[in-house]
């Protein structure tokens, strides 16, 4: 199962490397990550995708709540949360595939970053599940290229 | 307006630090030369492996944090293996490291090592210092990480212009670590759920680990077990946390623990560990461990709780304030049947030892320096058989008296590790137990011993094998001794060694020590050991070398086979 791990840390040289090293030197793996400051500039928030069981994740989060460096650790898999991905894609469409692939974009609500004579570039920021469901629509043009931010995430209830 | 180099200085000075080991180097001459006036013991070392070693072996025996101070890039790599084994066994060290300029790091300077990317992973935190304003903090920090909480090293990565430009900064108090707030107080409900685990429990035990000895706990475990009558079994790291004299004492446990200790731990009801983290070598088969017991687990580390073992009663604590608060809650309870049932393994199973008729028995020796010693030294070993024969022929009565590298097994540890405790501990005496594996991997270090005068006594258990790797290559490879016999066929003429304990090996221990300034002494036959360690023992003003040539295939029983319960132990080579 995947756990959504969230992290507030020092927004300082080597964090990201501490907790990567920290992970990876114990043998889990990290399926996504996100990060960049907060509001606070000294502080960094991170998004972590871990696959693993309860007791693996419990462990990982105990591991990283140590770090000096880290603020605060929550694994958002048991509570309500929001959690978002941009991507960028690139599609084949000439002149004849632009309405096919606008309509689709107006459907799901993506953006049009850009048009080519043979393709187009869309942004689309959403769950996970709606990002996967838009790329296998899009399959039938051919995807050129894909860049995904990762996820990044907060719960849903408290502070 | 004070140096980066004196702001270092200083800190030591107001961490209450009169110890410093290391060696100078280039990109550390500006700390040097502020460590040349100041009112601090310089240890100058060998190697910086011995420096780390040694500044570990000085907090062991202390409890308060050692420090060593390196040069860049090869200075810095040289002490990762002892920052290692300081880390998995949770003791307290800072070490300062040296680095290129600033405006060089990323270069490939000379002596440039990305020294804290190198020992991430093997320090508790580390710092590479970017401006002199943070170093007081930064060093004040250091000290307070290292021994709050589970302790551990920490390492300052100090670039050499960092070290002579100027600043004003102070820092004046305690400094304020936000995110590092260990508990220290036990939840008053998990304490009251364990009390009443104790109150109801017909078979308790306690496991106590080197948690106890580094929190200071002796007394209140000790206290814990006569009032609730509760045997104490400890691990490698625990032993000395406990009075092994004493009846209730169980002694080691694991791998090669008593049987009357693993007995308890397979058929206990309650076990309470205090301190102790689950290591494979203490639990053998997790799934079969203490499989009647409720287990209960003390530890500062909440993430040593249910790391190995499922844990129903969790206590995230102090061991010293947990078992206060334990203390005052638990009622004086008697387990006649119990105790008559571990009376009775005791007596069934006591340690024994082949006396190979008159030839020498590394056991032997163990239980002589005892004998001479009245159980009054520190013991630190090396890794491997003569560090299990530590563990089972001498009785460790006070904490902090068995010193051992545990987690990581660093062969190498055990010579300048002494070092470190005795000039720590002045007022105790400090005995080796090596190996002539281990002892052969930090001997440079005995000039260290030698120019400070220290009284070791290094007792080498000499059996011209890499003897625990032999001993698995009996049991479990055939009896194929791949690459584990430190005996050469033909050995030079200058290495013969005079009869009667004529034998093919290298190097000649004895004329090696004596060539360092030690005194040295080979023994060979039982009647031999006794006023060769007197001997040593009565030297006063250097340390003092005894080779004993023992049994060369002699193994460490009992033991339990990897892999299998601690119920499954073996007595012999089947």
């Amino acid at each position: 199962m995947k756990h959504i791990v969230t992290l507030l840390v020092e927004n300082k040289p080597g964090v990201l490397a501490r907790i990567v090293g920290l992970i990876s030197g114990r043998g889990y793996n990290i399926d996504g990550l996100t990060v960049a400051p907060t509001h606070d500039p000294e502080v960094s928030k991170m998004t972590i995708e871990v696959p693993g069981d309860d007791r693996v994740l419990e462990q990982v989060t105990k591991q990283l709540n140590k770090l000096i460096d880290v603020i605060k650790v929550a694994d958002l898999t048991s509570q309500r949360f929001f959690g978002q991905e941009m991507i960028l894609v690139k599609v084949a469409a000439g002149p004849d595939q632009r309405r096919g692939v606008l309509d689709l974009a107006e459907i799901f609500g993506a953006v049009v970053l850009g048009v080519q004579s043979a393709s187009m570039t869309l942004r689309l920021a959403d769950r996970q599940e709606r990002i996967a469901e838009f790329l296998e629509l899009l399959k039938p043009f051919r995807i050129l290229d894909v860049s995904r931010s990762g996820l990044i995430a907060m719960p849903a209830d408290g502070a | 307006m004070r140096t980066g180099a004196q702001c270092v200085i200083d800190g030591l000075r107001e961490a209450g630090v009169k110890t410093v080991f290391g060696i100078p180097g280039g990109a550390v001459l500006d700390l040097y030369a502020a460590l040349y006036r100041a009112p601090i013991e310089f240890i100058l070392t060998r190697h910086e492996q011995g420096a780390a070693h040694m500044a570990d072996g000085y907090a062991r025996a202390s409890g308060r944090p050692g420090v060593c101070i390196v040069t860049s890039g090869p200075g810095a790599t040289n002490t990762v293996t002892g920052l290692a084994t300081a880390y998995m066994d949770g003791i307290p060290l800072v070490c300062i490291t040296g680095q290129v300029p600033s405006n060089m790091i990323g270069n490939d300077a000379f002596q440039e090592a990305d020294t804290v990317g190198i020992t991430r992973a093997v320090t508790k935190h580390n710092y590479l210092v970017r401006n002199v304003d943070d170093l007081p903090r930064i060093i004040a920090e250091a000290f307070k990480i290292a021994t709050l909480g589970r302790p551990g090293p920490v390492l300052i990565d100090i670039p050499k212009d960092i070290q002579r430009a100027k600043t004003k900064a102070v820092c004046t108090g305690e400094p304020e670590l936000r995110n590092y707030k260990p508990t220290v107080r036990g939840h008053p409900k998990q304490i009251a759920r364990l009390a009443q685990a104790i109150q109801t429990a017909k078979r308790p035990l306690i496991l106590a680990g080197g948690g106890v000895i580094a929190g200071d706990a002796s007394a209140e475990l000790t206290a814990l077990a006569r009032k609730a009558s509760i045997p104490v079994a400890t691990t490698l790291l625990g032993l000395g946390s406990f009075p092994e004299t004493d009846p209730l004492a169980l002694r080691m446990v694991g791998m090669h623990g008593l049987v009357a200790a693993n007995q308890a731990v397979s058929h206990c009801d309650l076990l309470i560990s205090v301190g102790a983290r689950f290591d494979d070598r203490v639990t053998g088969k997790v799934s079969e461990f203490a499989p009647h017991a409720t287990i209960a687990h003390i530890d500062i580390d909440p993430s040593a709780i249910a790391k190995s073992v499922e844990v129903d009663i969790p206590v995230v604590g102090h061991v010293k304030h947990v078992l206060e608060d334990l203390l005052k809650l638990v009622e004086p309870k008697s387990h006649p049947e119990w105790l008559a049932q571990i009376a009775e393994w005791k007596e069934k199973f006591p340690l024994s030892y082949d006396r190979f008729g008159g030839r020498l028995p590394p056991q032997f020796v163990i239980e002589t320096l005892y004998r001479v010693t009245e159980g009054s030294a520190i013991v630190v070993t090396d890794v491997g058989q003569h560090q299990m024969w530590a563990a089972h022929y001498y009785l460790y009565r006070e904490p902090r008296t068995f010193l051992s590298s545990g987690g990581l097994g660093t062969m190498g540890f055990g010579l300048p590790a002494a070092i470190g405790a005795q000039l720590a501990r002045p007022d105790k005496r400090v005995v080796v137990i090596s190996g002539d594996g281990s002892i052969q991997m930090n001997f440079q270090e005995m000039v260290v011993a030698v120019e400070h005068r220290l009284p070791l006594v290094v007792v080498v258990l000499n059996n011209r094998h890499l003897g625990m790797v032999r001993q698995w290559q009996a049991m479990f490879y055939n009896r194929e001794y791949s690459a584990s016999v430190l005996k050469p066929k033909g050995r030079a003429p200058n290495e013969k060694v005079s009869p009667p304990c004529e034998s093919d090996y290298l190097p000649d221990f004895v004329r090696l020590a004596e060539a360092h300034g030690a005194a040295a002494a080979r023994v060979c036959r039982p009647e031999q050991v006794e006023p060769a360690l007197k001997q040593a023992w009565r030297e006063r003003e250097r340390p003092t070398l005894v080779e004993c040539l023992v049994e060369e295939e002699e193994n460490v029983y009992p033991m339990v086979p990897p892999g299998a319960s601690l119920s499954e132990m073996v007595h012999s080579l089947a």
